[in-house]
């Protein structure tokens, strides 16, 4: 619209912006990540596998994967509840409800930590009840999975929110008419259309909870091959002053998550493409 | 505090007679709708309101006395001092940043912007325990400039500087990423005319832009304090565990909790959680004023074109 005009002449203050912005980027954020792959590729190769074949270390992948999957897979089914629910239900307390799905967000993780430690320890609110089930809900990879999906839970509430706002509702409507039951309408027109939302909601948590720390190591426990997730092996690593070790670690964690990343930014194009909608 | 409408002009169904049996059959039965919000309010008060519950309830149990006193406590004062002071350094630091990054972005056109959008980004992606390893990599006695400063009596890492570091990474992004989209939406169509009519750049920003943004201005800075203050993991990395020198009231409230000191633990967490519900709230707020905002300034361009 303004193309002519901004090709003969540009709104002051390029200069200072852009290079205020590239060079607090490269201080903050580029040389120290430089300095973690600088460190991680100067070590030998075969060091650098010996390292991660550790026991200690693949227990503490195992449990990191597995623990933050499960979590997702929860927090994608009760986080599409709630977005159902927030979006098109009315209810009292609802608004009350919307905002809290925010808290995860807004609360330090070491107050969320001791305090889900509080609650489901063998003597809290719940663990009390639990444990005598045979449950035990901390100092446990059960503990680590709760931390998890209290922490990815706002990611697959928010992600599908906006999505299921602007579900095309004429679509619906004209599968109803055509005949379809609810039920049809519901999964041939109305899940179809939330899936790259819901694949998006699900890799955010999924992501969060592979580098959280806060929240889970209170309920952790943090026994070594047992409830030791990656990021508290990481610091472990560094108090014995094996920086080489830990940067192994952290090096395998950030490079995956981002893969994952990556990912979705695919995903979400090609939804973005296909509903014919312009990229951001 | 309800969530803002954000049908986009959609136009209505133009059989919204005959749209009524329809309506009805698009609708979930009744059963199923109560089944889904009992579900949905049986989750978040079990998952999120009872932890919230249990910080105020677990800090206040105790009385009013002890509640006072493990906050007056010296290690206490000493750990919310440090936390103030990372988020006084962090806070306008990160602002300014976000300003100039979204302005840089969204008023230019040129190659690799998409990059550089992704790469301010980044730090959203990084687990914080990694964020901290970096700085060690950077500023430990053997790291890159570690050794350097060291021989200047300069100590970064178990010190100060490390802790403001740490935070300066972990709230990077968030005013920068609140500003770009919204920038990116308003276009620079008054920028414009403010400069043909004489204006300087700075006039420009001062009294065009930034009255336009500064809902969003406000939204980012807030949701960055809340984490500048509240960030345990990066900042456990790189600070030492000498009590009462780095200590931020989570590491604070961490050492505590380890040593079963769980009243002094809740005292200092329920500060932090107050100031996680405040946060929330303004959210809340702001969210509704943005929302509205931004609706006008779309109204308003909608009626330029169309007159």
């Amino acid at each position: 619209m303004r193309a002519k005009r901004s090709k003969t002449k540009s709104l002051p203050g390029f200069g200072i912006t852009f290079g205020f912005t590239l060079f607090y980027l490269a201080l903050i954020v580029l040389i120290p990540m430089a300095a973690l792959f600088w460190k991680s590729l100067s070590m030998d190769f075969k060091e650098f596998l010996a390292t991660l074949a550790n026991p200690r270390v693949q227990a503490s992948f195992r449990l990191t994967f597995g623990a933050s999957l499960v979590a997702a897979v929860v927090n994608l089914i009760f986080g599409a509840i709630a977005a159902w629910s927030l979006t098109r239900y009315q209810f009292p307390g609802k608004g009350l409800l919307n905002a809290l799905v925010d808290l995860p967000f807004a609360m330090p993780t070491a107050v969320s930590g001791i305090a889900l430690m509080t609650i489901f320890s063998p003597t809290g609110l719940l663990g009390s009840w639990l444990f005598p089930l045979g449950i035990k809900t901390s100092i446990s990879p059960l503990g680590v999975v709760i931390a998890l999906v209290f922490i990815g839970f706002p990611f697959v509430v928010r992600t599908l929110q906006p999505a299921i706002e602007d579900l095309d509702r004429e679509a619906e409507m004209a599968a109803a008419s055509l005949g379809a039951s609810r039920w049809q309408t519901f999964y041939r027109v109305t899940v179809p259309s939330l899936l790259p939302a819901a694949v998006t909601g699900f890799t955010l948590a999924f992501a969060r909870a592979l580098g959280e720390y806060g929240s889970v190591v209170f309920i952790a426990g943090n026994l070594p091959m047992k409830t030791e997730i990656a990021s508290l092996l990481i610091i472990s690593r560094i108090d014995e002053n094996d920086i080489a070790g830990a940067s192994a670690v952290a090096m395998v964690l950030l490079v995956l998550t981002l893969v994952i990343l990556l990912l979705i930014q695919g995903v979400q194009w090609l939804a973005n493409r296909r509903t014919g909608r312009e990229t951001g | 505090m309800n969530q803002p409408a954000i049908t986009k002009n959609k136009s209505k169904s133009p059989a919204t007679a005959t749209a009524k049996s329809v309506a009805m059959s698009v609708s979930d039965p009744t059963w199923v709708r109560w089944l889904l919000i009992g579900t949905t309010i049986g989750f978040m008060a079990l998952l999120l309101l009872l932890p919230l519950g249990v910080i105020f309830w677990e800090a206040l149990r105790r009385g009013a006395k002890v509640y006072v006193a493990a906050l007056t406590e010296r290690n206490a004062l000493n750990a919310i001092k440090m936390t103030l002071l990372a988020a006084i350094i962090a806070v306008p630091l990160n602002t300014l940043f976000g300003l100039a990054a979204a302005w840089a972005t969204t008023k230019y056109q040129y190659r690799g912007k998409s990059l550089l959008i992704s790469l301010i980004d980044l730090p959203f992606a990084v687990s914080p325990i990694i964020a901290g390893l970096m700085y060690v990599l950077v500023f430990g006695l053997q790291g890159w400039l570690g050794p350097f400063l060291n021989s200047y009596g300069i100590q970064v890492i178990f010190a100060v500087p490390g802790v403001v570091l740490a935070t300066l990474f972990v709230t990077f992004p968030f005013v920068a990423r609140e500003l770009i989209p919204l920038m990116q939406e308003q276009g620079s169509e008054e920028e414009w005319a403010a400069i043909s009519l004489g204006a300087s750049g700075w006039q420009t920003f001062w009294r065009v832009t930034l009255p336009n943004i500064k809902w969003g201005v406000l939204y980012g800075v807030l949701l960055c304090n809340a984490r500048a203050m509240g960030e345990f993991g990066a900042v456990s990395v790189v600070s030492s565990n000498i009590r009462g020198r780095t200590n931020t009231i989570p590491l604070q409230i961490d050492a505590l909790y380890n040593e079963y000191n769980t009243a002094a633990a809740f005292a200092l967490a329920s500060i932090l959680a107050f100031l996680g519900v405040v946060t929330l709230c303004a959210k809340s707020l702001l969210e509704y004023r943005i929302e509205s905002s931004r609706r006008r300034v779309n109204h308003s361009k909608e009626a330029e074109t169309e007159s």
